[in-house]
């Protein structure tokens, strides 16, 4: 863990970020109003994941951060999956 | 380890209180993250209803909030970038603006709701009881969803006011920023949560 | 042998003046081991409220029919004692008591890392408790759903059950609140040289705990925001009439619980962990098998929910991986308990309280445990799911062992939060009746359970009966010994003897200052070993 020396995010790299964030905004909303069937949503979150992988990544400092939060950040994260795979294992199984 | 150097008394903690921010921010993402679940349940035991409800919802309007939302998303960012750099005023614009957007994306949603409410769809009305299951479930997801989004968004514009005039008295400083940091990674949050709002109540149609 | 390292000019926390004086210097402080002691008291007394309510439905239950109370009053009365003793009293219990006191301590911290915020979790959690104690008084009568809420009757009942769940989700705040505060503490406020691998096991078990408040809280609290949204506009989440899913609720709810009995049990198996080592003069057997068993019940124990819901109409393969996943849960909890046993061979046992009450808590959560198991498998679930062998189970589990966990705590702890001692006669007896009451109140229960005798039954076959007198008179002695616990520590707090530093000649932090500690917990930089008990 770095405790002093902080990591300053550069304007440019956060003006970068926004604009990625909008173009792949952009593209989540052309590729969904074609009907591509379960592939809407599967673009779609993909598409999402990647947007909140940037904004944690970057706007949230996550990158520069030490690694027990970035395990910590992953952990919530997996958990998540992990807790809405066991409650599909209910209804997927119906 | 790296304690040794910070366990001393009266040593502010900077790094304490991310890591506490960041629990905090772990259980909203898990709350919204319960909310979740609710949705992808009924998602997939209605799909066809979810289908034909989404396209009632205006993609325009939802996606002027996300662009609104990621612009503030990033001059917050800047903020304390600014703040950093010792860059008082350059940091109060910023997180003017930042407070600017969440408001317009307030009266955005105001009118959304509003449009709504007119035509008769709203939680408990005669109308939304007489749609079919999955129609009802699926405004009620969109009302509850983006009802408590919106109420993340007042509490981060009352956040980021404190933050404001506590710049402003230079009690937040480019010495000691980590009430700003905390703050941003609040809003973050807040964004965070609507990238995926968004295409699960308006795109996925 | 250790030997207080405070000079004795130092001020206890008990006797320190600050800026507030009478009262306010208690309700304002921000001392965690003042704000222990709020805890203390507030949860004491919900606890001793809870348990004269389920004195009254034991009373009921003595004979078929109507006895002492109408059915409805029964109703309300299962669900308050429920609300109150798990949301009031069994999750704070341990981790906001003896967390709060003695995780500083024993890491060698001067408090917690936001004090204020932990003062500040003490209101809402007071905030909390009012809004339940309030739902039981306000005009539609206490809520009668039991304490899971379970929808859809929860979403038609006529009784006040927005005012509990609102409770329920405040109170869980302040659980939230508190977990994110010790974490903080143990990453961020650890002594110099006080490595995650050299705390003793009580700060391990409340490392596991806070986690679980953290992650499994916020899944309860939504649950309820969408029950109390689905009763104010009919959203339909929950009520099938609607399309929603009464199941799901379940699921929700149970996300939530289950881990949520860990939030009981963790705490108090870190207590025993300190209890037995003191007691038998022994380096602890396994040290990292038993701090990392804390995770992994904390980690397994988020996925098996679903044991709550065999007979609910889940899919088959849900079932089979549910009962899989709580088998497994049940492994680390074991290796605590073989731990425990070999720490105490060839050990130098002393059966003073503390350990009667930690031996105690090692039984019963056996055969909380074991019948657990009964419950986890699917074909014994069927047969006794929903019967008194369920309550019977729960109670082991919760009062056998958080509540023996919370009474071990107490009686070792004791000299060192008050600085005086109790005495150990009238203890031991209170521990006798106890425990003897104990057994008798929830053992006859497996039994009718059993045979088929159904949970919150307001009435029942006359074939019960005997099992049912047994238990309501266990409930008497129960309640007579918990009345001479309480009565001796009183005495004890008010005249015993002062305690000096080190009564049990313990090897952890806590025991190396004065009794009380001082403000400042140490004056002086703890000395700090390798390994927290450090007996040979
Ligand atoms: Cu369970």
């Amino acid at each position: 863990m770095s405790e002093n020396a902080t990591h300053i995010t550069e304007y440019k790299t956060l003006g970068i970020v926004l604009v990625t964030l909008l173009f792949f905004t952009l593209i989540t909303i052309v590729v969904t109003s074609f009907d591509l069937a379960v592939w809407n949503v599967v673009l779609a979150l993909v598409i999402a994941g990647t947007k909140g992988f940037l904004v944690v990544t970057y706007f949230m400092h996550i990158k520069y951060e030490s690694l027990l939060l970035k395990i910590l950040v992953g952990m919530v994260f997996f958990l998540f999956a992990l807790i809405l795979v066991i409650t599909f294992i209910d209804y997927a199984y119906r | 380890m790296e304690n040794e150097l910070i366990h001393k008394e009266e040593t502010r903690d900077d790094t304490a209180a991310k890591l506490g921010m960041w629990i905090f921010i772990f259980t909203e993402l898990l709350l919204f993250g319960g909310l979740f679940i609710v949705y992808s349940v009924f998602r997939t035991q209605y799909s066809r209803e979810f289908h034909q409800a989404a396209l009632e919802l205006n993609v325009t309007i939802g996606a002027f909030n996300t662009i609104v939302l990621l612009i503030s998303s990033m001059t917050i960012a800047m903020a304390l970038t600014a703040l950093q750099k010792n860059n008082k005023k350059l940091s109060l614009r910023l997180i003017g603006i930042t407070i600017l957007m969440a408001f317009v994306f307030l009266v955005n949603k105001y009118f959304e709701w509003g449009a709504k409410f007119h035509h008769g769809i709203y939680p408990g009305s005669e109308l939304m009881m007489k749609f079919e299951h999955g129609h009802l479930l699926y405004f009620s997801l969109y009302f509850f969803m983006t009802g408590l989004h919106a109420l993340h968004i007042i509490a981060g514009m009352v956040l980021l006011s404190v933050i404001f005039f506590r710049i402003k008295k230079g009690i937040i400083h480019s010495e000691k920023y980590v009430f700003l940091e905390n703050g941003a990674l609040y809003w973050h949050l807040v964004d965070l949560i609507w990238i995926f709002l968004f295409p699960l109540l308006y795109l996925i149609t | 042998m250790i030997n207080a390292t405070t000079t004795m000019e130092s001020v206890s926390y008990l006797d320190h003046k600050g800026k507030y004086k009478g009262i306010f210097a208690w309700i304002f402080a921000t001392d965690h081991k003042r704000i222990a002691l709020l805890y203390l008291y507030a949860i004491s007394t919900f606890f001793v409220i809870g348990a004269i309510l389920g004195l009254l439905m034991r009373l009921e239950l003595i004979s078929p029919g109507q006895t002492i109370m109408t059915a409805q009053t029964y109703n309300g009365i299962f669900t308050v004692h429920g609300i109150m003793m798990i949301f009031m009293v069994v999750i704070p219990g341990l981790s906001a008591i003896f967390g709060n006191f003695f995780l500083p301590i024993l890491i060698g911290a001067k408090d917690v890392a936001f004090p204020r915020l932990n003062l500040f979790s003490w209101y809402i959690f007071i905030t909390g408790s009012i809004l339940a104690v309030l739902s039981q008084f306000l005009r539609s009568g206490p809520p009668d759903t039991g304490w899971t809420f379970y929808a859809p009757y929860s979403t038609a009942t006529g009784t006040n059950v927005i005012f509990a769940t609102t409770a329920a989700f405040v109170l869980g705040f302040s659980s939230i609140l508190t977990g994110l505060n010790f974490i903080v503490t143990i990453h961020r406020m650890r002594a110099p040289k006080m490595k995650f691998f050299s705390m003793p096991l009580f700060p391990w078990s409340i490392y596991a705990t806070a986690w679980i408040q953290v992650l499994a809280t916020p899944i309860i609290a939504i649950t309820l925001l969408m029950l109390i949204a689905e009763r104010l506009f009919k959203i339909g989440f929950f009520d099938p009439a609607y399309g929603g899913d009464p199941i799901l609720f379940q699921h929700m709810f149970w996300i939530y619980s289950h881990p949520a009995v860990y939030i009981m049990i963790l705490p108090a198996m870190g207590v025993i962990t300190e209890i037995i080592p003191t007691f038998c003069q022994r380096k602890v057997y396994g040290y990292k098998a038993i701090a990392m068993s804390s995770l992994a019940i904390a980690g397994v124990g988020y996925l098996v929910w679903g044991h709550h819901m065999f007979t609910s109409g889940m899919s088959e393969t849900a079932r089979w991986v549910f009962s899989l996943l709580t088998f497994i849960v049940a492994i680390p909890s074991a290796v605590k308990v073989f731990n425990w046993l070999a720490t105490m061979y060839k050990g130098s046992i002393d059966l003073k309280p503390p350990l009667l009450y930690a031996l105690s808590f090692i039984f019963l959560f056996s055969i909380g445990g074991l019948t657990g198991l009964v419950l986890g498998s699917l074909a014994t679930n069927i047969q006794v799911h929903d019967t008194s062998f369920v309550v019977a189970h729960f109670h082991y589990i919760v009062f056998g062992g958080m509540g023996f966990g919370f009474f071990a705590a107490l009686h070792y702890w004791f000299p060192k939060i008050y600085g005086r001692m109790y005495n150990f006669r009238r203890a031991n007896i209170a521990w006798g009746i106890l425990f003897v009451g104990f057994n008798l109140l929830y053992f006859p229960l497996f039994i009718i359970g059993m045979q088929g005798m159904p949970r919150r039954y307001y009435d029942y076959l006359p074939q019960f009966q005997t099992g049912h007198v047994i238990s309501t008179i266990g409930g008497i002695i129960l309640i007579i010994g918990l009345f001479l616990m309480i009565r001796n520590l009183v005495l004890g707090a008010r005249k015993g003897a002062k305690a000096p530093a080190n009564p049990w000649n313990g090897s952890t932090l806590e025991w190396q200052i004065v009794s009380p500690p001082p403000q400042e917990n140490f004056d002086e930089d703890p000395l700090i070993k390798n390994n927290p008990y450090d007996y040979e």
